[in-house]
């Protein structure tokens, strides 16, 4: 596939004069040959992996056969602990994360870039400190504030005030992006000089301006929130990878472990491939 | 504001009270003996096996990635091969973890590979290294395609203009204008490999071959030897090295920025 998808390219390529047009035919040759073993590589490197887990999820009772029972399992498995319960947690903590995390940061970004400007280095600096400090250091630091939280609720679904922390990074990033390429202030100036309030301006101005970054910010928290092992795993909760992990430790039912392991991968490709669709067509409408 | 509470609350606190209880006793009261304490045979092999894996993996992920880069960067800038390649690096860098090991597990397990059986697949530290490069290589695509793409077609024709060879170019032109972006983007991806704990445990828990897998065994453990001051002075060691790895890498990105304006 990679290399019919290169091929592609540079038929694209002669077409429209690719970057390097300029050098000498031969170094040219030399150089798709040097592009077609690289891309040819690297596309099994990546692929084979994730095939090779999607066969043996369609593995039958007898090696080589092929069967569809795994997957029929993942509604079904009962454990222990039962895969269903881990599932829709996760996919309620994916929610709870994404919706805590825009109500923070959505109203502060805007606040900061309207109003406190000089305070922007410290929301950025303290926005992409969780990419400094490894989940594994924050987890040890977080384990006693846990022990209070779970005086209060045990529910798993209390991970989220964690999660919002490892989703900080990916979200300001897409948010700022968003924000830098509207002209906030001149939109402010001119709903403020309108009559308008500053709670006017943040979510009927600006905020409906920044679509595309709001939806990148919450796909890019739920592929987190769905990844996750860590926390939940070193502060005792089952999440869905969690789940998995117990999964493989604790049975020898290798089937559902690789089906729900394709699966959340599927669920989390597909979101990103959204991602990467709606913006660009929206970067198409635009422009 | 609701935001700094927040963020006081869940990131600047936990980093304090790891580094807080790094330097107290369960008892009570401040010692150096958590610190000390690292200084056993068994603790430093897990600095020195936290080293060698993450020296392997972010070697290989950046030589790799830098020649992936480099071929998704001389091709067409619109071509589809290119928008394959940034996309799936943006999400294969950012997919480890668990499934990842059960990815490989289900490719070259030793005794279950689809492809062929690994007999090397527990060894460490270059079984777990393969698959650590599985997402170091799409990081340095990420990482250091920018500074690639900012190398500008005329420097090569200069360069052969005055009658140098494809070597003399890589030697005196583009090698050291790549090569602070280049150390920075392998500095990053050292602290990459440092941080990632699931991909390793789910690979092997039984043994703890790096220091993230030994914080691990310190919070939970199943034979009673929870020993939450060592948790935090191993977490205090890794705070330590990530700082130094990550001030390195902002350096060297500031050094590189120059001719990239």
């Amino acid at each position: 596939m990679a290399a019919v998808s290169s091929l592609s390219a540079e038929l694209g390529g002669t077409a429209q004069g690719s970057a390097p047009r300029a050098l000498r035919a031969g170094q040219r040759r030399r150089l798709n040959l040097f592009r077609y073993v690289m891309f040819t590589i690297f596309g099994l490197f990546f692929l084979l992996p994730l095939l090779a887990m999607v066969r043996f999820s369609l593995e039958g009772s007898k090696l080589g056969t092929w069967s569809l029972a795994a997957w029929k399992q993942l509604t079904s498995y009962q454990g222990p602990p039962p895969l269903l319960p881990a599932i829709e947690i996760t996919l309620e903590l994916a929610v709870i994360t994404s919706v805590v995390m825009l109500v923070l940061v959505v109203p502060t970004m805007i606040w900061v870039r309207l109003r406190v400007r000089w305070f922007s280095r410290v929301l950025e600096f303290l926005c992409l400190l969780p990419l400094t400090i490894p989940a594994i250091v924050l987890v040890v630091g977080l384990a006693p504030i846990y022990n209070k939280i779970e005086r209060v609720n045990v529910s798993a679904l209390m991970l989220f005030w964690a999660y919002v922390v490892l989703a900080l990074p990916y979200a300001y990033r897409a948010l700022a992006a968003g924000l830098n390429s509207i002209d906030a202030t001149t939109l402010s100036e001119a709903a403020r000089s309108l009559g308008a309030r500053w709670s006017t301006v943040m979510f009927r101005i600006i905020a409906p301006n920044m679509g595309q970054a709001i939806l990148n910010a919450l796909l890019l928290t739920v592929a987190l929130v769905m990844g996750e092992f860590t926390i939940a795993y070193l502060l005792t909760y089952v999440n869905l990878q969690v789940e998995l992990f117990s999964i493989s430790r604790n049975t020898t039912n290798a089937g559902v472990l690789f089906s729900a392991s394709s699966a959340t991968l599927l669920f989390t490709f597909v979101l990103l491939m959204i991602l990467t669709y709606i913006g660009r067509r929206l970067h198409r409408g635009r422009s | 504001m609701p935001f700094l509470a927040y963020t006081g609350i869940f990131l600047l606190l936990p980093t304090g009270i790891v580094i807080w209880n790094a330097f107290r006793r369960p008892t009570g009261g401040f010692t150096f003996s958590n610190i000390s304490a690292l200084n056993t045979s068994t603790v430093r092999s897990l600095f020195v096996g936290s080293f060698e894996l993450c020296l392997i993996s972010s070697a290989a992920g950046a030589v790799l990635g830098a020649l992936l880069a480099y071929a998704v960067a001389s091709g067409n800038p619109d071509g589809m091969i290119r928008r394959i390649y940034i996309a799936g690096s943006g999400v294969l860098a950012q997919f480890g973890g668990v499934t990842l090991a059960f990815a490989f597990l289900a490719a070259i397990g030793p005794t279950s590979g689809v492809l062929f059986h690994a007999s090397w697949y527990y060894n460490f530290p270059w079984g777990i290294a393969l698959i650590y490069v599985y997402f170091q290589v799409p990081l340095m695509v990420v990482v250091f395609l920018p500074a690639i793409d900012a190398v500008k077609i005329q420097w090569r024709e200069a360069s052969e203009n005055l009658g140098g060879s494809t070597w003399h170019y890589w030697r005196y032109v583009g090698g050291p204008l790549l090569a602070p972006a280049f150390l920075g983007a392998a500095l990053l991806l050292f602290a990459n490999a440092l941080s990632a704990y699931a991909t390793i445990v789910a690979w092997e828990d039984q043994i703890a071959y790096v220091v993230p897998q030994q914080i691990g065994v310190s919070m939970i453990s199943e034979v009673g030897l929870v020993n939450f001051n060592q948790g935090d002075a191993l977490a205090t060691g890794m705070i330590v090295m990530v700082v130094i790895l990550m001030t390195g890498y902002f350096l060297l990105q500031r050094r590189a920025a120059r001719w990239q304006r």
